[in-house]
């Protein structure tokens, strides 16, 4: 009854969309009041029923309601509770309903909270973000529907794979989702803007909060996605350049160039067709993600529901959104005309640089991504594109986003002095260098990896607090000091952000460079060194846990006298779906992560034991949490405050 | 329950990548081995290079590259040896040569053409002085004499 329902939800959110899809818009056309306002009392229906709908797909999971073949397919009675919720989007089609979900959840938000907006736009708006809600719902209920029933129900179903009974899948997918979704916000105010034919500083006022809001969600997706990978897999990487990642990445990078050039339409009224065109492009690599991990062109390690008849479907979605806004962008961007003016050297020039940089990276990504597509189609050539090449091509990308990034944040708008932007910088130039020397020399014989990014690193770090402190003005220093508290929190979610990237690309650097990696056979009572820690395997014994059996090892790691911590990496076999999965046990530190994994025993007895010295392997996620921290302090500044509480005056539609 | 686990070890496989008994004894010379592992795809793998992957043919390739290195190849020649054998498919990082060049060089060129775009658009959009307008000019000295 309740999987009906579920599905019967779906089917009237269907039928809500597509009534919000185009009474609205011609509404909106036709200046009729009435017709716009549907869209409101549309949103807020859309997005009750897709939850109602979740709800209910829910509930057949933690009931274990073998009746319903996705639950058969990834279920299982005992698996613990927290994998049964998660598992609902641990699949195709629940991850599908809860994207859908989060799309009118966006959807319903801009309504509730778009008082302010022009009545033509919000119409628009909204008419936009539920024509992409009417393609994922025909998506669903004809190529992927979570509700379909069993003809006969099985006693217990085929579980999850192993791999994602974690509490990562509990977080990692939402956020992901969240962010992923949210840029539909964007291109739905693009789209919108363009029919309009009009984009001001309001628009950007708009625009940039929901932008900040989904990319601080993917920053901290993705950050959870790659923590996860590093303490899963069982071998401490934490970024692979496979696929699906690039596929989070790609929308991650667009995001952060709309951000920036948001800022320039905001503040100068300038770059208004290329944000437009960031803002349709960041959510189209997000279309382009959704077709790479679902389709099954490309091969990934994330293998996730690979139909080529959904992959088709999402191309037709791909192709209608994508190319119909770029379509509509050649139209009209014309009509949208600049106002600002600014020199070759200004706070405007130095965005643009940095919205190049990002855009640039991001199809250098996107085309490693498709190349073995394109050369198999092409040439007939069946290649790899991998890690080396990523590595090699993207990282001079961030090195020189890195490089110019403390000096483009304190240059003035419209025209600056790069002499004079530069002069506060140079205690923090001098720092980086040396302290980048000073590990050169530390490390003779190492790659310049490490010294390179300590140096980087430390650039941007300094700068970004040398950008704050510059903000104080002038006086005494504990004026100065006392005024630090005062600034704007854009100020402060620009420093902190920046701040965050400097860190994440100084952590990514350290790990590359300075790992310790030991791989050796161990009796049970034997010990050995590693870097400075002596290792015991204390014992090794064979339990079973909720839904698997395991071989689960103590090892006690010692620093001279001191015991450090006693570590119980594992072994698991997982009887329902056969696979067996690594347990990587980890000592958290400050300065290094101690990562140890258990292997097989061996003929002439003893285990195979893998452990790693990992430095600074927290700081890459402490990184990427400030980058995220940041943006929540620029969504707490006043102006957006102030707008939301001005919508209570500005009653009656601009237009 | 013992015979159990052996059972299910068995079943499973190997659980990872380098085995100690792979290690060579020369450490400069094992170093080498795992810098061209990394650069070498696990052929039944989905993107993984072989130093990372389960997959016994992973580990049949980490030998064949430990192998050759004992016997005195090159880098170079290791990784010929295995192209030849396994095709382009096996290198992570394609070679410079050929169609490929699209794909190493798509980065500085969308670089050069970016920065390209950028200063047109900024030299253009430069500030120019527009002379009044009759209307604006009338505008201006009604304001003015106010």
């Amino acid at each position: 009854m309740i999987i009906e329902l579920g599905h019967f939800a779906l089917v009237l959110a269907l039928a809500v969309a597509l009534v919000q899809m185009v009474l609205p818009m011609w509404g909106a056309h036709r200046g009729n009041p009435g017709l716009m306002a549907v869209g409101d009392t549309a949103a807020g229906v859309q997005f009750l029923l897709l939850l109602t709908a979740f709800v209910a797909l829910t509930v057949a999971f933690v009931t274990s309601d073998f009746s319903v073949s996705l639950v058969v397919a990834n279920s299982h009675t005992a698996k613990p509770m927290i994998y049964k919720i998660s598992g609902v989007w641990g699949n195709h089609e629940g991850s599908l309903l809860l994207w859908t979900m989060v799309l009118a959840l966006f959807g319903a938000c801009a309504s509730w909270f778009g008082g302010n907006l022009p009545a033509t736009l919000r119409a628009r708006v909204l008419s936009v973000q539920a024509s992409i809600g009417v393609a994922f719902l025909l998506f669903m209920l004809l190529t992927s529907n979570p509700f379909l029933r069993m003809e006969m129900p099985p006693m217990n179903g085929g579980d999850l794979n192993p791999l994602l009974q974690d509490p990562g899948l509990a977080f990692h997918p939402p956020f992901l989702y969240l962010g992923y979704v949210g840029l539909s916000m964007a291109f739905s105010f693009a789209v919108a803007a363009l029919i309009e034919g009009k984009v001001d500083a309001a628009w950007a006022r708009w625009v940039r909060p929901w932008t900040l809001a989904a990319w601080v969600f993917l920053t901290i997706g993705i950050a959870m996605g790659s923590w996860w990978a590093y303490y899963e897999l069982g071998w401490g990487g934490f970024w692979f350049w496979d696929p699906v990642e690039n596929a989070s990445l790609m929308p991650w990078l667009f995001g952060a160039a709309l951000l920036h050039s948001a800022i320039v339409v905001e503040k100068r009224e300038s770059l208004k067709a290329w944000t437009v065109l960031l803002a349709i492009m960041a959510f189209g690599f997000s279309l382009i993600g959704m077709f790479i991990v679902r389709s099954g062109v490309i091969t990934s390690v994330h293998a996730f529901a690979n139909d080529p008849e959904r992959g088709v479907f999402i191309l037709l979605i791909l192709a209608v959104f994508l190319g119909g806004a770029l379509v509509l962008f050649a139209l009209r961007a014309g009509a949208l005309e600049a106002k600002g003016v600014f020199g070759l050297v200004s706070r405007e020039s130095a965005l643009v640089a940095n919205n190049v940089l990002l855009a640039v990276s991001s199809l250098v990504v996107f085309i490693g991504t498709i190349w073995p597509l394109i050369a198999e189609t092409l040439w007939g050539r069946v290649l790899s594109v991998g890690e080396p090449f990523f590595n090699a091509a993207f990282t001079p990308f961030f090195v020189a986003l890195a490089l110019i990034m403390p000096i483009g944040a304190m240059m003035p708008w419209k025209r600056a002095d790069v002499g004079r932007t530069f002069r506060p910088l140079r205690a923090a130039l001098i720092l980086s260098v040396a302290l980048g020397a000073l590990v050169f020399a530390m490390q003779t014989g190492r790659s310049a990896l490490g010294p390179v990014g300590v140096a980087l690193g430390v650039w941007v770090v300094v700068g970004s607090a040398t950008d704050l402190w510059m903000r104080t003005g002038r006086g005494a220093f504990a004026a100065r000091f006392g005024r630090l508290g005062r600034l704007p929190r854009a100020e402060w979610g620009k420093a902190v952000s920046h701040a965050g990237m400097g860190v994440t690309v100084f952590a990514v650097a350290a790990m590359m460079a300075w790992v310790t990696e030991d791989i050796r056979v161990v009796k049970v009572g034997g010990s050995y060194a590693l870097g400075p820690y002596q290792v015991t395997l204390v014992e090794v014994v064979d339990t079973v846990g909720p839904n698997y059996q395991t071989t689960m090892a103590t090892m006690e790691v010692r620093r001279g006298e001191r015991l450090v911590g006693t570590l119980f990496p594992e072994k698991r076999f997982y009887p329902v779906a056969q696979m067996p999965t690594t347990e990587a046990a980890i000592d958290f530190g400050v300065f290094r992560d101690l990562y140890l994994v258990i292997g097989d025993a061996q003929d002439g007895g003893g285990f195979a034991v893998r452990s790693y010295i990992k430095p600074f392997a927290n700081w890459l996620w402490g990184g990427c949490l400030l980058m995220a921290l940041g943006g929540f302090f620029s969504l707490s500044d006043r102006r957006y405050r102030i707008a939301a509480g001005a919508r209570k005056i500005v009653a009656v539609p601009a237009e | 329950m013992k015979r159990l686990v052996v059972m299910l070890v068995l079943l499973a496989g190997p659980v990872f990548a380098v085995q100690p008994d792979e290690v060579l004894p020369d450490g400069a010379m094992e170093a080498r081995a795992r810098g061209l592992s990394v650069g070498l795809r696990c052929l039944v793998c989905r993107n993984e290079n072989i130093d990372d992957s389960d997959a016994p043919l992973a580990r049949d390739l980490r030998l064949l590259v430990r192998e050759r290195l004992v016997a005195g190849d090159s880098d170079a020649q290791v990784i010929d040896y295995i192209v030849a054998r396994y095709g382009e498919f096996v290198l992570l990082r394609p070679g410079l040569a050929g169609p490929n060049l699209i794909l190493w060089l798509a980065g500085p060129a969308m670089l050069l053409g970016g920065v390209g775009l950028a200063y047109a658009n900024m030299r253009r959009r430069r500030p120019e002085a527009v002379p009044l307008s009759a209307e604006d000019q009338v505008r201006l000295e009604q304001i003015l004499k106010s």
